[in-house]
């Protein structure tokens, strides 16, 4: 049995009748509107729980939670820069390590935890990421990915999916808009060889607060990759979140598996997959690709799928948690 | 009892780490630091040294962790040089600012490009307004005195403020010398462990490094400028404390021949050993020549540095980094401020000199000290030159 296999063999999932009360991160933060992402940090928090160190790279969800004097956070949580996240809770987790051992404080189970955007994580944070996830530092890191510079002012990163338009990505006579392809990050940290290894919603709470806590649970790196939808960045309103979260995964194009010891599994499967259209219209700044673009995505999405499928062998995926139809 | 040893100045730099019983080392190999991170790892690897030595990919990740690790209540060390402070320096003003008490060793070396592994002083220079206390070493021996001294005054409640010690690179970090090595119980009996006054502790939540407004970051710097200067009190009796326990006094500026001198050399680091046999001789020759050293570079010892040069006709700066098109090198520029600010004017004549590893002769000295009097006597406009240059 694998470590994460070993660590989960008497993990119980949450229901919606039984939440945690706890609000680590509390209300009052200054999130836009159907902001998708804090409401992703706010789950993974109330799964986490209280005893934990919590380790921000700069981003949206510094910035809205730690306005001085005020903060929204009920945990000890320390931001330092952009790009060094994972390097600091290495920094921390040693720390513990060392003074646990030494005899210097007592507390064996707190959880080390570091968040940050899809630039955080896959472009300027992601040599201190492969770098923590390397070292074996007993940690989760969540990217809480809006696939843009959103804090900025909505520049293309590497999350960045091919055709979407940023401001510097504009579609144009010469351009398509983003002209590459989403990299593929959680391959990235399956490839360290880490114990775990998720993606997941905030439209399927429950399976995120689960990922959440399986990834806290298990020694070692573990790796959350978070959709989180951006209506300021996305262009559509604020209380299409939901919506647009649910049809990233029903059009395959978010699809939600778990890598487990270097074993994916598929957490949702998708009977009836949704045209990748629908999800694409349902957000401006793909407004502009003509049908033949939208042809492109949807075959590359279906390809992707297929990619996903194989890795996850012959195993059917589970039928999905019932508490998030 | 100390005992007396030879021993390579950075094997000497981490014995006296490792007798800190320091929790957690983050580091990250470059040339000519590496000598005393390698001894940390062998130390903790042998069992020697209780720590988690945490070998990152890069010294950004160094600093980072060092900060991690720091505020979450861990005595914490790291070491760097020239590129690799250079990386780090963005991480290295936060951890001033978050008031961590990380202490580094710097094995100063030379900055690219041209790339140049070889010992001068732009990486000091370079990251001078960080917000780390700063001293600088000349011998095998200040590196141990000044790192326990680092870390003395680093954790001390009044100051929480993260520490730095100058060593050259290679010309002190890579010489035997002779050096007392202090015993365990000394370094006890000195350095008490390390009480954080606040750390990440789910038991009690802080929030460290928030967005600060403009309605308070001024507030915030000022507090910074006013940490650091208020540190030199316990600078001063950690020193104090330290020649009494050890015999060994610092100075934030020491002085040499400096009684009844005419003609003052000003330097940092080791090359002021060599400055002391050029005085000396000199001084043999019957010339009034005399030489300040700058101990302490952050915070900047300005009553002591303008207590000793007053009086002088001359003043020869050698500074070991260019601040290119600034006027003169950046000591330089800090003791001109001092100096008209103190109401004191001596001719002054700046050296660019041991740039990239060059040496620096006692007869380069002697030279320096002639054509400074030349230039003042023949009422030349004070400037700087790159020391022996080829056109």
């Amino acid at each position: 049995m694998g470590i994460a296999a070993e660590a989960l063999k008497d993990f119980k999932g949450f229901s919606l009748k039984k939440l945690p009360v706890e609000e680590p991160l509390s209300p009052g933060h200054r999130a836009c509107q159907g902001c998708g992402e804090v409401l992703a940090l706010r789950l993974i928090m109330k799964a986490i729980g209280s005893n934990v160190v919590v380790c921000s790279a700069t981003g949206c969800m510094e910035i809205i939670t730690s306005p001085y004097p005020q903060t929204a956070w009920r945990v000890p949580w320390l931001h330092v820069a952009f790009e060094n996240a994972a390097a600091v809770v290495s920094g921390v987790e040693a720390a513990y390590k060392a003074m646990n051992r030494k005899g210097i404080i007592d507390s064996p189970d707190t959880v080390f935890f570091a968040y940050g955007g899809d630039g955080g994580t896959m472009d300027i944070g992601l040599q201190a990421l492969s770098g923590a996830m390397e070292r074996g530092h007993n940690f989760v890191y969540a990217c809480l990915d809006n696939e843009a510079y959103m804090n900025t002012g909505i520049q293309r990163s590497s999350g960045t999916p091919y055709g979407a338009m940023t401001t510097t990505s504009p579609p144009g006579k010469k351009s398509i808009g983003q002209s590459t392809q989403k990299k593929n990050l959680p391959a990235i940290a399956v490839a360290h060889a880490i114990p775990y290894v998720a993606t997941a919603s905030p439209a399927f709470p429950v399976d995120l607060m689960n990922k959440a806590k399986k990834a806290a649970m298990i020694p070692g790196p573990a790796y959350l990759h978070v959709y989180s939808v951006c209506p300021t960045g996305w262009r559509h309103a604020a209380d299409q979140t939901i919506q647009v979260a649910k049809l990233a995964v029903d059009s395959k194009v978010f699809p939600l598996y778990e890598v487990i010891d270097g074993e994916y599994k598929l957490s949702r499967k998708v009977a009836k997959p949704k045209p990748v259209a629908d999800y694409l219209k349902a957000q401006r700044r793909f407004r502009h690709l003509t049908e033949s673009e939208v042809a492109k995505i949807q075959a590359k999405v279906d390809a992707d799928w297929d990619t996903l499928v194989k890795r996850c062998g012959a195993e059917e995926a589970p039928a999905p948690a019932k508490e998030d139809e | 009892m100390s005992k007396r040893v030879g021993m390579e100045v950075s094997i000497a730099a981490a014995e006296v780490v490792g007798m800190t019983n320091v929790d957690v080392i983050a580091a990250y190999p470059i040339t000519p630091q590496t000598h005393i991170v390698e001894h940390l790892s062998e130390l903790v690897a042998d069992g020697q040294l209780d720590a988690e030595f945490v070998p990152v990919e890069s010294e950004h990740s160094a600093m980072s962790t060092c900060v991690g690790s720091s505020a979450a209540g861990a005595r914490t060390f790291t070491s760097t040089s020239s590129q690799g402070y250079a990386l780090m320096s963005e991480i290295c003003y936060i951890a001033a600012a978050l008031r961590l008490p990380i202490v580094m060793a710097v094995a100063n070396r030379a900055i690219s490009g041209p790339i140049n592994i070889w010992n001068d002083h732009a990486d000091m220079m370079m990251s001078r307004d960080t917000g780390w206390v700063q001293t600088v070493a000349e011998n095998g021996q200040e590196v141990i005195d000044l790192l326990l001294h680092a870390f003395r005054v680093a954790e001390d409640h009044r100051v929480l403020l993260p520490t730095i010690v100058n060593l050259d690179g290679f010309t002190l970090s890579h010489m035997i010398e002779p050096m007392f090595l202090p015993e365990q119980a000394e370094v006890d009996r000195y350095l008490p462990p390390y009480v954080p006054k606040l750390r990440l502790d789910p038991a009690k939540p802080i929030t460290m490094g928030p967005v600060g407004m403009p309605d308070v970051y001024t507030e915030a710097r000022k507090a910074q400028d006013e940490a650091l200067k208020a540190s030199k009190p316990v600078i001063l009796e950690a020193w104090k404390e330290f020649a009494d326990q050890f015999g060994r006094q610092y100075h934030p500026v020491e002085t040499y021949q400096t009684e009844g001198a005419e003609h003052l050399l000003l330097t940092m680091g080791s090359i002021s050993e060599t400055a002391m046999t050029a005085v000396d001789a000199m001084r043999a020759a019957g010339k009034k020549v005399g030489l300040a050293r700058i101990r302490l570079w952050r915070p900047f010892p300005a009553d002591e540095l303008l207590a000793a040069v007053r009086g002088a006709k001359t003043l020869s700066v050698i500074d070991r980094a260019p601040a290119f098109s600034g006027g003169c090198g950046p000591v330089c520029c800090e003791v001109k401020s001092m100096l008209f600010d103190g109401g004191c004017s001596p001719y002054v004549w700046n050296y660019l000199a041991g740039l990239g590893g060059r040496d620096v002769t006692v007869e380069d000295f002697a030279d320096m000290v002639a054509k400074t009097s030349a230039c003042a006597d023949r009422g030349e406009p004070m400037g700087y030159e790159f020391l022996n240059a080829r056109e």
